[in-house]
């Protein structure tokens, strides 16, 4: 306690003893964010155009490390009482700040309170629905989203005379052919390997994950996703993965590299890989939308987002949530939305960016910018494509991944590993709910 | 002899180290406190709810099989890498202490790996042998052996084994270096004159005279198996696959920093701590008395 004080006074007086002009008109806002490289630099320019259009309220980014340091270091900043005013959460986080009643300030009531004019129905239902609450209440403001696509290696394709893929047999098929035409060690490969082969697949196929709409309607939800469809997929990649049609890549995206360097030339993972394959790529190269199985009914259903949302946080002033509001406001701005979608090649938010985008003829020469975008929106989501809210999501996946990893080395049958999964994930989920603020 | 020192006043050898207390105080006991008070807690990762649950944190612990195999395989890991640095290092030392040409500098590259931190340890064996990034991984392929510790829980474990064991053994080395150096030559020399080859010398003599050293080295392996190889862990393979590199240290962090669940990791690290203490105390009872054979 003593510390903190001193701490606390320590930095007063350097501030003071810094700035001498008189700068206690401006009220400061902390935004803690985990980009890096160029999308930093879109985060920066942000806050300084903002800062530059207004003279009340100066937006502070500041870099904390990766998505879970930046949680964890706004975590451990709330209990110490003094927790930046937005923090940058991704979105498997959304479980653990929404059951912190208290920690934070639902977005919807933020923009209330301020009065700023705010439209839920101006953003895309297929991003906003994660963030929302049951009854369409934004709890956070979405930031930077992105989807799974598969990407695809069109030379790679083309030496092996193999068309691109649209079904999982066919992919299965294609693996195969490209294998036997000199990639030996990978026919096709992914990264975030439950995100990919469970959330995204049950989603895409519209089959619950779990009970209660994945998790959007309460914490008592039970994992549901040992089901045929599931299984059946990971069998598949058990038996593929015996030759190396398939090539197990890791849990996270360590493994991306793979298809940058041309050893997979199929490739699932997010779309905000964009980047880094269009640096390291020398090879012609597309995102495709995620594969289905043609058996399945209603597939493809419509796919979720990564990528991560803006939480506000609680215990703030009227005059601090103001700012926070208009710097919301400010980041809804269609022109606004259009500059981020086209720097950072996270997707556009609201309805009126796409559309510009689309009217802009952005993806005219890139049409797979527009693949995420076109999976999000493929159907009117369901209960199961919503999004899916699960408490302790990262250890949970952690979990899941750690018996999809026992069946791909072939210590245990698909479904022994996926009953395994949900069991775990079931007592965990016990767990958060206990824990959870009612 | 005076064995006592003096002090005029009966506060000021209090007051002298006042300053060392508090800083035992505040960095060690506040934190140990806090760890065992949260280890009782039942509470969210915000902190916003608490509940008292007496021991569930612990009997949950000892209820849960994960556990009981984390235990298990921190043991085997640290016994692994203990004997394998230990005699590796001691093979190092054996041939370093005898007149080369260069020896200096031969002594100087082995001590390098220890300036290395456990993190980069990690990467730089990553770069080895990461199963699509390595380049020994390919020639383990062209071999004939399927590599593929992402996969292979065994080929995981053996992994981090390696990688921990290679940045201790520049310190087990100096210790060695240091302990074969203090033996008298003249126990060797009439060793030899005796007519005893150089093998039966090594065991008969240098071996037992070393054992105080190995006694030292095998707790402090130990302790740095069990505490220091987290980073090496967490660049290579996060506890995967499956939980077959998932030591105590790294289920604390797990659980604790990535599930929240911080009443069961408190309850870890009190254990953990349980742990320290016993081996700490077995070091001092048995290294004080000076282990000879």
């Amino acid at each position: 306690m003593a510390l903190r004080h001193f701490g606390a006074a320590a930095a007063l007086a350097i501030t003071v003893g810094l700035s001498a002009s008189p700068a206690l008109a401006v009220t400061e806002i902390q935004w803690w964010h985990a980009m890096t490289g160029a999308n930093n630099d879109v985060i920066v320019k942000l806050a300084n155009d903002f800062n530059g259009a207004q003279s009340d309220y100066k937006v502070i980014p500041t870099y904390k490390g990766n998505y879970a340091d930046t949680m964890n270091a706004g975590i451990a900043a709330f209990r110490a009482g003094n927790a930046p005013h937005i923090m940058q959460v991704f979105e498997v986080g959304t479980a653990t700040m929404m059951a912190a009643t208290g920690a934070v300030k639902p977005v919807y009531k933020l923009m209330q309170d301020a009065g700023e004019k705010f439209d839920p129905k101006a953003y895309l239902p297929a991003i906003t629905g994660y963030y929302s609450t049951s009854k369409g209440e934004m709890l956070s403001f979405p930031f930077n989203s992105s989807s799974t696509v598969m990407w695809v290696n069109l030379d790679a394709l083309k030496k092996a005379n193999v068309e691109i893929p649209k079904t999982w047999p066919e992919v299965f098929d294609a693996a195969k052919k490209l294998k036997a035409a000199g990639h030996a060690t990978c026919g096709f490969s992914n990264s975030w390997v439950t995100w990919v082969n469970l959330e995204q697949l049950s989603a895409w196929h519209n089959v619950p994950l779990a009970s209660k709409a994945n998790g959007l309607d309460g914490f008592d939800t039970v994992l549901s996703f040992n089901g045929p469809l599931q299984v059946k997929h990971l069998e598949n990649l058990v038996e593929l993965q015996k030759d190396k049609t398939y090539d197990y890549a890791g849990r996270t995206n360590t493994g991306e590299g793979r298809f940058t360097s041309g050893e997979c030339p199929l490739y699932l993972t997010s779309s905000a890989f964009f980047g880094n394959v269009k640096a390291q790529a020398k090879f012609a190269f597309s995102a495709v939308p995620m594969p289905y199985y043609p058996d399945a009914k209603g597939a493809p259903q419509n796919s979720i987002i990564g990528g991560a949302s803006l939480w506000v946080m609680g215990g703030k002033s009227a005059d601090e949530y103001k700012g926070v509001a208009k710097f919301l406001t400010f980041l809804s701005d269609t022109d606004r939305q259009v500059f981020i979608h086209k720097s950072s090649g996270y997707l556009p938010i609201t309805k009126a960016a796409y559309d510009k985008a689309k009217a802009d003829g952005f993806y005219k020469d890139q049409p797979y910018l527009e693949t995420p975008l076109l999976e999000l929106t493929n159907k009117e989501p369901t209960d199961n494509s919503r999004g899916l809210r699960l408490g302790n999501m990262v250890q949970l996946r952690d979990v899941w991944a750690e018996e999809i990893e026992q069946a791909l080395a072939g210590k245990k049958t698909a479904k022994q590993a996926l009953d395994a999964a949900v069991e775990r994930g079931n007592t965990m989920l016990r767990q958060f709910e206990k824990t959870a603020v009612k | 002899m005076q064995k006592q020192a003096i002090f005029q006043s009966k506060l000021l050898p209090y007051a002298l180290v006042a300053p060392q207390l508090a800083i035992v105080l505040i960095f060690f006991y506040w934190p140990a406190l806090q760890a065992v008070i949260q280890s009782f807690l039942l509470q969210d990762a915000f902190g916003l709810s608490t509940s008292f649950v007496w021991f569930e944190n612990y009997l949950d612990l000892f209820k849960d099989r994960a556990y009981f195999e984390a235990i298990v395989r921190t043991f085997f890991f640290s016994f692994a890498i203990a004997v394998s640095s230990l005699s590796f290092a001691l093979l190092l030392a054996v041939m370093a202490d005898k007149p080369l040409r260069g020896g200096t500098l031969y002594r100087t590259l082995l001590i390098w790996p220890y300036a290395v931190a456990p993190p980069v340890v990690g990467v730089l064996w990553i770069f080895m042998l990461h199963p699509s990034l390595g380049v020994l991984s390919r020639y383990l392929r062209n071999l004939g052996i399927d590599w593929n510790p992402l996969l292979d829980g065994d080929q995981a474990a053996a992994l981090i084994i390696l990688a921990a064991a290679w940045k201790q053994i520049s310190y087990n080395f100096l210790f060695f270096l240091a302990g074969l150096q203090s033996i008298p030559r003249s126990v060797l020399e009439a060793a030899a004159i005796d007519g005893a080859r150089p093998m039966r010398r090594f065991w008969t003599v240098t071996f037992p005279l070393l054992s105080p050293t190995i006694f030292f080295l095998l707790v402090v392996n130990i302790v740095y198996a069990f505490f220091d190889t987290f980073g090496i862990i967490d660049t290579m393979t996060r506890g995967g696959p499956g939980k077959s590199t998932e030591t105590l240290v790294y289920k604390v962090y797990t659980d604790g920093l990535l599930g929240g669940n911080l009443g069961s990791s408190a309850a870890q690290s009190v254990i953990l701590m349980i742990m320290v203490i016993v081996l700490t105390g077995i070091q001092f009872r048995f290294v004080e008395r000076k282990v000879t054979y």
